[in-house]
C-alpha cells in the first residue's frame, strides 16, 4: 500500500537463553497506517521478539530497521527516542504519583507539570482516551490504567506503538473502543503491534497477521487473506502424528465419584479484574480433567480454587482435605530451595502438624520418594536447590501424591523439563488417575492436555465449557473464535 | 517571660543537626534507601569538622565534615546498592564502623589528655530587626550559619523532589523501581544520588554539633541523632516540610528537660523524651496512601541485573 | 560430605571473618601508632588470660549476647527484622527489677525465678507492640523497633528516677537487690554467675525447638519462603511471624532479667551498651544457628573483655573493638557476594534465594538446568 520503506522490520531475530531458543530466524514487518496482529502459543516467542523490538532485550542474531534504516537500541530509552512505545501486559505505573507524574517519568525536556498536564488533555481530547492528569495511579481503573500507559507511549511522540494483548484486562465495552482508537491511530499512519488471542477480535481490525510458532514465523499475511481455522491451525500446528502414545479416544466415561465441585464460581486476579464470571463443574475420582486455555483466560485462579488455595469472589466450592496442588512457579510457591529434601517433604501438611517432627519416618519416606519417582540426587539431605529443574519438578510431583490424596491439581508439571522427565511426570499422573484421584490438569501446551486428559473443559471468555475433544474444535473454543 | 524565648531557642538549637540529618534521610527513603548507619555518618561528621577546624575557619570547616560524611557513606552505597546486601544489616555494620574507627581516630590524633580540644564555633549571625521580636525574635533570627542553611533546604528539598524531573525520578524509584526502569530511569543511580544526599547532610549535622554547638569532640557524642532523624522522617511523613516540623518537635522535647532543670522541676521529664518516638508510631500506624512510607522502601534493586 | 568435613567447611566462612577483623583491627592499631604486639597481648590476657579472667570477663561479657544474639537469630529466622532487642532486653531488666525490689527476699531462688519470668514477659510484650503494629498496620518492624528501643530507654530512666528509684533518691538507679534473690555464683571468686547456664540451656533449648519440633519447622519454613509455606504447607504465616516476633522479645527480655539478678544487681540507665546492636553481629556470625551463637557470643564475649583490657594496659580506645565487630559483620556481607557469585547457598543477607527465573516466562526457561 505504500512505496515507503516498512516503518518497523524485524529481519531473521533470533534469541536463545543457554539450550532453549526462543527465537529463531523470526521476522516481521510492519508498513505504516497498518494494525499489525502478532499471534502465537505461549512460548511462540511473541513477548521475546516485542521485547527485543522495545529495547528491553537483545537479538542475538538478526537486525531492525525502522523506516529503512538499521536500528541498534540497548534500552527502552533508545527505542522511545526512535518512536517505539509499548504497553506490556504487566503495567509499568508508580501507584503513588498521579497521571502526570507518570508521564513526565523518566523525560528529558524542562520538568513542567503543568505543561505536561496540558499535552495530556489533548492526547486524551484527540485519541478519545479520557484521562485526569490529577488523578492518582492507585485511583484508576484497570482500563484507565492502560490508557495512561498508552498515553505515555503517544507523549513521547510514539510511531510505533506495541501493544501485548491490550483487551485481557478490559470489559467488552472497554476492549472496543481501545480497539476503535487503534484503527484511527493507524489511519492517522501510525502503526500498530498487536499482540492477541481473540481470532474475532483480531480479524475485525488488523491489516496483517504474523504468526509464531516455536520461535519462527509461520505465517504472514494481509488479513483479508486468511481465516480463523488458517490462524488457528498455524499457531496451534495442524493435527499432527506424534511420537508419544496418542491418548485413547476418551472411552471411559467419568464413573467415579464428584470429588471437586464448583458451583456458580467466579473469580478475580491479583488486579481485582473478573477473569471467570460463571464456571460449574465437578471434577470425579479416577479421570483427569484437563483445562484448555489460553494464558490469561482465568484459568490460574480457577486452578487455585479447585486446589484450595483461593477463595472464589463468588459461588460454592466443595473438595476433600489435603487436595495436592503442583503450581507452575515451583521455586516460588511449592519448594524451599535452601531446606533439605525431607524437610521439603515435610512441608506438606505442615500446618497440621503438632508436637514434634518425626525426622526419621520422613527421612524415610522421602528416601522411599526419591526411588519411586526416580529423582536423581544423593540422598533426602541434600539440599533442594541442589537437584535438577526436571528432578525437583518429579519430587513435587511425587510428595504431593504421596500420602494418596483425593484430588491433585497441577499448572504446567512439564515445563521445562527434558523428555524423560516429562514422560515420568506423564506416567505420575496416570498412575494416580489410575489409583483413583481425581486430576485436574493445565497446560499451555495443548497436544499435552489431549494426550493425557480423559475430559477436556475449555475456559474462554470467562465460562467453562465441555466442548470435546476434538483438537480443532477446543483450539478454536480456546480462541473465543465463532463456531 | 525570659525562660520561655531561652526555651524556643533551645528547641531551634537542638532541631537544627536534626533537621539537617532528616532532610538528607528523607532524600534517601524517597529513593528507597533507609540508611541506619546515619547514626555513625553523623558522628564522622563530628571529628571531621573537628579536624578540618584547627586547620581552615569553621564555615569552611562545617563544609569538609559534609563532605566527609557524604565520603562514609559511599561505603554503605557501594555494599547496599551495587552489592545488593541488606540495607538493614549493613547500615548496622557502618554505624558501629563510624562510631569505633571516629572514637579511636579522635585519640589518636588529640591524644586522651585532659584538656579537650575546643574548635572555633560559628557564632550566631543576627538578624537586624527581626532579632529583636518578643519572643522568637532570638530563636528563629538569632542562629548561627547551620540552622538558616537547615531552614533554607527544606523549601529547596521540597522544590527539588516535586519539581525536577531528578525529583520525580526519585520519588519513583522508591515506589516502584521496575516501573521507574521500564520509564528509562536507572534505579541503581537514583538511589545512589538519593543515599549520597543523605550522607552529605549527615556529615553537615554532625559538623553542625560540633562547630555550632558543643565547640568539642567526645566520643559517640551522636548520642543517637541518627536515630532521631530516621523518626523525625517517619513523623514527616516523609516530606521536607513534615521534617522541618517533626525535628522542632524532637528539639523541643530535648529542650524541655533543660528547661525543666533550670527551672528544679521534679518532672518526669522522660515523658516528653519518649512522647515524639511514641507520635511516630502512631503516625506510622496510621498513615496510608500518600502518607505511608515509600513502597519500596529497604527493597533490593540491584538482585537482577540490569542497570 | 563426612561430618567433620561439612562442619568446617561451614565455619569456614565464620574463622575468615574474625581473621579479617583481626587483621583490620592490627592495621588500624599500627597505622595510629600504637604497639600491634602490645594491644593484642593485652586483648589475649583480657579475654583468655587466666580462668578467672574468662570466668568473670569473657563468659559474664558473653551471656547477655548470647541472650541477645538467639533473640536476634529466632526472628531473623522467621523473616522478622527486630533491630529491638536492646529495648526488649530493657524492659526484661526493668521488670525483673521491679519484682526483685517489690517482693520479699524470703522468696529466695524461688523469687528470682519469678523475676526472670516477668523479665521473659515484659520483653514479650514490647516486642508485641512491634508485632501488632507490623501485623495490623504494616508498619515496618526495622522502624518501629527503633522507636521502641528508645522509648524503652526513657522509660527506663524514669523508673530509676521515680518509683524504682533506690531510697535515698540521690542516684538515678534502683535499689540494690537483695542478696537472697540474685543468681548464684557458679565459682566463688569469679563473676561468673548461673545465667550463663540458663543462656547456654536456651541456646540448646532453641536448637531442639528449631530442628524437632512442628512449630520451629513452620517458622524456620516462613522465614525461608513465605510463598510456599503459605502455598505448599498451608501455614498461616503472618500468625508464625508474629508469634516469632514475641518469643524473640521474650528472649531478650530474659537476658535483661539475668543481666540485672546476675551481675548489675541494680536498674539503670547505661545497663545496656549497645547488647541489642551487637548481638545482630553475634547473630550473623553464627548464621542464626543458636547453637553456633554460643560460639559466636564467646568470641564476642571475648573481643569486649580484651578492650577493657587493651584500653587499660595498652592505653588502646576500647571504641577500636566496635571496629573490628563491624568488620565481622562486613566480611560477612561481603562473602555472601561472593557465594552468590559463585552460585552459592544461603543468602538470608541477599534477600533471601537469589533471582528465580520465573517458569511463567519462557524466556527464563533457558536458565532451568
Amino acid at each position: 500500500m505504500t512505496t515507503a520503506a516498512p516503518r518497523l522490520a524485524l529481519n531473521a531475530i533470533s534469541r536463545h537463553f543457554g539450550k532453549v531458543s526462543a527465537l529463531d530466524g523470526a521476522s516481521l514487518t510492519a508498513n505504516r497506517g497498518e494494525v499489525h496482529a502478532i499471534l502465537g502459543e505461549n512460548g511462540a516467542g511473541k513477548s521475546t521478539l516485542m521485547k527485543i523490538a522495545y529495547g528491553l532485550d537483545q537479538p542475538n542474531a538478526g537486525t531492525i530497521e525502522i523506516d529503512g534504516k538499521r536500528a541498534v537500541f540497548r534500552t527502552p530509552r533508545e527505542a522511545m527516542a526512535l518512536g517505539i512505545g509499548m504497553v506490556q501486559q504487566h503495567f509499568a505505573l508508580v501507584d503513588a504519583l498521579t497521571v502526570a507524574e507518570n508521564v513526565a517519568l523518566g523525560g528529558t525536556d524542562t520538568f513542567d507539570l503543568k505543561a505536561t498536564a496540558t499535552t495530556i488533555r489533548r492526547l486524551s481530547e484527540a485519541s478519545g482516551l479520557g484521562l485526569d492528569p490529577g488523578a492518582r495511579v492507585s485511583t484508576l481503573s484497570v482500563g484507565a490504567q492502560q490508557r495512561l500507559e498508552i498515553i505515555k507511549a503517544l507523549a513521547r511522540d510514539a510511531k510505533v506503538l506495541i501493544l501485548d494483548e491490550p483487551t485481557a484486562v478490559l470489559s467488552p465495552i472497554e476492549a472496543k473502543h481501545l480497539l476503535d482508537w487503534t484503527r484511527r491511530f493507524a489511519d492517522a499512519g501510525g502503526t500498530v503491534l498487536l499482540i492477541a488471542h481473540k481470532l474475532r477480535e483480531i480479524l475485525s481490525i488488523a491489516d496483517h497477521v504474523t504468526v509464531l510458532r516455536r520461535g519462527k514465523t509461520v505465517l504472514t499475511s494481509s488479513a483479508r487473506d486468511v481465516t480463523e481455522q488458517m490462524l488457528a491451525d498455524a499457531m496451534l500446528g495442524a493435527t499432527r502424528a506424534t511420537s508419544r502414545t496418542p491418548n485413547q479416544a476418551p472411552a471411559r466415561i467419568a464413573r467415579g465419584t464428584p470429588t471437586l465441585i464448583l458451583t456458580n464460581v467466579a473469580t478475580r486476579d491479583e488486579l481485582g479484574v473478573t477473569r471467570i464470571t460463571d464456571a460449574t463443574l465437578s471434577v470425579n475420582s479416577g479421570e483427569i480433567v484437563g483445562i484448555a486455555a489460553i494464558e490469561g483466560a482465568g484459568q490460574r485462579e480457577l486452578l487455585r480454587v479447585l486446589a484450595g488455595r483461593l477463595v472464589p469472589a463468588k459461588g460454592t466450592v466443595r473438595l476433600p482435605e489435603g487436595v495436592g496442588f503442583v503450581p507452575e512457579d515451583r521455586h516460588r510457591d511449592a519448594i524451599v530451595l535452601d531446606a533439605t529434601l525431607t524437610e521439603n517433604l515435610a512441608l506438606r501438611g505442615a500446618v497440621d502438624r503438632r508436637g514434634l517432627m518425626p525426622w526419621k519416618t520422613l527421612d524415610g519416606i522421602a528416601n522411599a520418594l526419591l526411588r519411586i519417582r526416580d529423582v536423581r540426587a544423593v540422598d533426602e539431605h541434600v539440599v533442594m536447590r541442589t537437584l535438577s529443574g526436571g528432578n525437583q519438578q518429579k519430587f513435587v510431583v511425587g510428595r504431593e501424591l504421596a500420602d494418596s490424596p483425593a484430588a491433585l491439581v497441577v499448572e504446567n508439571p512439564t515445563r521445562g523439563l527434558d523428555i524423560r522427565a516429562t514422560a515420568d511426570v506423564h506416567a505420575a499422573l496416570r498412575a494416580a488417575r489410575d489409583a483413583g484421584t481425581a486430576v485436574v490438569l493445565y497446560s499451555s501446551d495443548l497436544d499435552e492436555v489431549l494426550l493425557l486428559s480423559d475430559r477436556v473443559l475449555v475456559v474462554a471468555a470467562g465460562v467453562v465449557r465441555d466442548v470435546g475433544s476434538d483438537r480443532d474444535i477446543v483450539g478454536l473454543a480456546m480462541l473465543d473464535a465463532s463456531h | 517571660m525570659n525562660t520561655l524565648a531561652d526555651f524556643l531557642d533551645a528547641s531551634v538549637r537542638s532541631a537544627t543537626p536534626l533537621l539537617l540529618a532528616a532532610l538528607g534521610e528523607t532524600v534517601s527513603e524517597r529513593s528507597g534507601v533507609i540508611n541506619v548507619g546515619l547514626e555513625g555518618t553523623i558522628i564522622v561528621g563530628c571529628l571531621a569538622g573537628l579536624a578540618a577546624a584547627t586547620f581552615v575557619g569553621p564555615t569552611a570547616a562545617l563544609a569538609t565534615a559534609g563532605i566527609a560524611g557524604l565520603m562514609f557513606a559511599i561505603i554503605f552505597t557501594i555494599i547496599t546498592i551495587w552489592l545488593g546486601a541488606d540495607q538493614i544489616i549493613a547500615g548496622t555494620a557502618i554505624t558501629m564502623l563510624g562510631l569505633g574507627l571516629t572514637g579511636t581516630l579522635y585519640r589518636v590524633l588529640y591524644g586522651d589528655s585532659g584538656a579537650a580540644l575546643t574548635a572555633p564555633t560559628l557564632a550566631p549571625i543576627g538578624i537586624p530587626l527581626l532579632q529583636d521580636l518578643p519572643l522568637i525574635g532570638s530563636a528563629l533570627f538569632h542562629q548561627p550559619l547551620p540552622t538558616y542553611l537547615a531552614v533554607a533546604m527544606v523549601p529547596s528539598v521540597w522544590w527539588w523532589l516535586n519539581r525536577t524531573h531528578s525529583g520525580l525520578a526519585i520519588r519513583a524509584t522508591g515506589e516502584n523501581p521496575a516501573a521507574a526502569r521500564s520509564s528509562g530511569v536507572s534505579p541503581r543511580r537514583v538511589q545512589t544520588i538519593g543515599s549520597l544526599f543523605g550522607g552529605l547532610c549527615g556529615g553537615l549535622a554532625g559538623g553542625t554539633l560540633v562547630l555550632a554547638q558543643v565547640g568539642t569532640f567526645a566520643e559517640g557524642m551522636s548520642a543517637g541523632r541518627g536515630f532521631i532523624a530516621i523518626a523525625i522522617v517517619a513523623l514527616g511523613r516523609w516530606s521536607p516540610v513534615g521534617a522541618a516540623i517533626a525535628a522542632l518537635f524532637f528539639g523541643m522535647a530535648s529542650a524541655l528537660q533543660f528547661l525543666f532543670q533550670s527551672l528544679d522541676l521534679k518532672l518526669p521529664y522522660q515523658i516528653f523524651l519518649a512522647l515524639p518516638y511514641m507520635l511516630t508510631l502512631v503516625a506510622l500506624a496510621l498513615a496510608k496512601g500518600r502518607y505511608r512510607a515509600p513502597a519500596a522502601l529497604g527493597a533490593r534493586v540491584g538482585a537482577v541485573d540490569i542497570t | 560430605m563426612p561430618p567433620l568435613a561439612r562442619t568446617l567447611r561451614l565455619m569456614f566462612v565464620p574463622i575468615l571473618a574474625i581473621s579479617l577483623s583481626l587483621i583490620a583491627l592490627s592495621a588500624l592499631l599500627a597505622v595510629s601508632g600504637y604497639s600491634v604486639t602490645a594491644a593484642l597481648a593485652a586483648l589475649w590476657h583480657g579475654a583468655f588470660g587466666s580462668w578467672s579472667v574468662i570466668a568473670s570477663g569473657t563468659l559474664v561479657r558473653a551471656t547477655p549476647l548470647l541472650f541477645a544474639g538467639l533473640a536476634v537469630a529466632v526472628a531473623f529466622r522467621a523473616g522478622i527484622l527486630n533491630i529491638g532487642a536492646e529495648g526488649q532486653l530493657l524492659a526484661g531488666a526493668a521488670a525483673a527489677t521491679a519484682v526483685s525490689v517489690t517482693i520479699s527476699p524470703a522468696f529466695g531462688i524461688v523469687g528470682s525465678c519469678i523475676a526472670l519470668m516477668a523479665g521473659a514477659a515484659a520483653g514479650g510484650m514490647w516486642a508485641g507492640i512491634a508485632a501488632g503494629l507490623r501485623q495490623q498496620f504494616g508498619v515496618l518492624e526495622v522502624i518501629s523497633t527503633i522507636m521502641l528501643n528508645v522509648i524503652m530507654l526513657h522509660l527506663t530512666g524514669l523508673l530509676v528516677r521515680g518509683p524504682l528509684q533506690e531510697s535515698t533518691a540521690t542516684f538515678p538507679q534502683s535499689a540494690l537487690i537483695d542478696q537472697a534473690l540474685r543468681l548464684p555464683r557458679i565459682f566463688p571468686g569469679t563473676r561468673l554467675h548461673a545465667g550463663v547456664v540458663l543462656a547456654v540451656l536456651s541456646a540448646l533449648l532453641l536448637a531442639w525447638f528449631l530442628r524437632s519440633t512442628a512449630r520451629g519447622f513452620r517458622l524456620r519454613m516462613t522465614g525461608a519462603n513465605p510463598r510456599a509455606a503459605a502455598s505448599a504447607g498451608g501455614i498461616d504465616v503472618a500468625r508464625v511471624a508474629t508469634s516469632a516476633f514475641i518469643a524473640s522479645g521474650a528472649i531478650a527480655g530474659l537476658g535483661g532479667a539475668v543481666e540485672v539478678t546476675g551481675v548489675t544487681y541494680a536498674l539503670y540507665e547505661n545497663l545496656s551498651p549497645g547488647y541489642g546492636y551487637t548481638a545482630i553481629a553475634v547473630a550473623l556470625l553464627a548464621r542464626l544457628n543458636p547453637m553456633a551463637a554460643i560460639g559466636s557470643a564467646f568470641v564476642f564475649g571475648a573481643l569486649e573483655a580484651g578492650a577493657a583490657a587493651m584500653q587499660r594496659e595498652a592505653q588502646v580506645p576500647a571504641g577500636m573493638v566496635g571496629v573490628a565487630e563491624a568488620c565481622v559483620i562486613l566480611v560477612l556481607l561481603a562473602s555472601e557476594w561472593i557465594g552468590t557469585r559463585a552460585r552459592g547457598w544461603s543468602t538470608l543477607l541477599w534477600g533471601g534465594a537469589p533471582p528465580q527465573p520465573n517458569l511463567s516466562d519462557p524466556a527464563a526457561i533457558g536458565e532451568l538446568e
